[in-house]
């Protein structure tokens, strides 16, 4: 099943959030094989080289390391992916707040509007 | 025949095309595509794109320009490194699937019958059915399949996803990467912009007189311009007229 891309932001950035994510989640568990990029693209129906560039972003943050030409694996090292589980909460509170500031919430109404919401939940 | 590695898969030069005398449906084209590209070809109707294709297959011959496969002019040789898809079905038939496989690999040495089968098999074509009885998606699938099936350095397919639903075209683009390898390139050219969108590395706008519009990097499009390039194309070819 080709995965759903939306909006205008690169599709390099696109992969990177969601396996990004999967990785936090544990989809890809720590010290485990990554994935090759061929196979990867060719379930995500897109073009080898964008999933190429996607992996080298995860690289770069440490998320994967690559052994030479055996691929790559997912990081040992805890410390990298509960900083990245920090990024990705960061950044989801970014994007939050600026759409609510587009909408005329203040942040302050905003965490009040989200504290009243969570509460009224059964 | 010696393959440069060196070279570009494609690259043509001044190419010029005229139907009718005077009236150049390509007027100086020029285009090249390196190893390992997939490339989009986007334009309105009748801006030249089948025209560019079947100039490189052989269909038919410049009026002027150059065009080299693998740092090879073109030629009868050349044939073997290009595996095209016309617009339209050109198959006999009165021949079953199962002839046309092998009617395939007595025709191209580096036709793999296996993968063929395989994914006909995939998308419930039956083997032993007469194409005359295969619906027009089906037989568009088929060609398709056979298509992508050889081993070959250039992939030019024309229109691939036109008459396919849009359960299948998903297959098939997975269909073209999954055979896709990085010392060859393809060229695919379509309206259904958004559908081949992310499989693409290199797109090219093409207007009348197959004058190149705008063209780069199909991801980056999205960085710079904050479109896609579907968005891009309605942009470029709203108010887009012959002159």
């Amino acid at each position: 099943m080709a995965w759903k891309f939306e909006g205008n932001s690169p599709l390099t950035v696109q992969i990177a959030d969601r396996l990004r994510r999967d990785i936090i989640d544990g989809v890809y568990p720590m010290g485990s094989d990554f994935p090759a990029v061929r196979a990867l693209a060719y379930e995500a129906a897109v073009n080898p080289n964008t999933m190429q560039k996607a992996l080298v972003i995860l690289e770069s943050e440490g998320l994967l390391i690559t052994h030479g030409t055996t691929g790559r694996v997912v990081t040992t090292d805890a410390e990298v992916i509960s900083l990245a589980r920090v990024r990705v909460r960061e950044d989801f509170v970014k994007k939050t707040v600026n759409e609510a500031l587009l909408l005329g919430i203040e942040p302050e109404q905003l965490c009040e509007d989200i504290r009243r919401y969570c509460d009224n939940q059964p | 025949m010696i393959i440069n590695p060196d070279k570009p898969i494609l690259q043509c030069q001044h190419l010029r095309k005229c139907y009718t005398a005077g009236v150049p449906v390509l007027a100086d084209f020029n285009i090249s595509v390196p190893s390992g590209k997939i490339l989009g070809l986007l334009g309105p109707n009748g801006c030249g794109k089948s025209t560019f294709l079947k100039l490189v297959a052989g269909i038919l011959t410049p009026d002027s320009g150059s065009i080299e496969i693998c740092g090879i002019p073109r030629s009868e040789e050349t044939n073997s490194l290009i595996s095209y898809l016309p617009e339209r079905t050109y198959f006999n038939a009165s021949m079953y699937v199962n002839q046309l496989i092998e009617f395939f690999s007595d025709f191209y040495s580096d036709f793999d019958a296996g993968a063929a089968e395989k994914m006909l098999r995939d998308l419930g074509i039956p083997l032993n059915q007469k194409l005359s009885a295969l619906s027009k998606g089906m037989k568009e699938k088929t060609q398709l399949i056979m298509v992508m099936s050889r081993k070959t350095k250039l992939y030019m397919l024309d229109e691939p996803i036109g008459g396919v639903d849009p359960a299948s075209r998903e297959y098939i683009l997975s269909t073209i990467l999954g055979n896709f390898n990085p010392d060859a390139a393809v060229i695919i050219t379509t309206h259904l912009i958004n559908d081949i969108e992310p499989v693409l590395d290199e797109f090219a706008f093409m207007g009348y007189g197959g004058e190149i519009l705008r063209a780069g990097n199909a991801d980056r499009v999205r960085e710079t311009t904050g479109k896609t390039i579907d968005e891009l194309f309605r942009e470029v070819f709203r108010c887009y007229v012959r002159y």
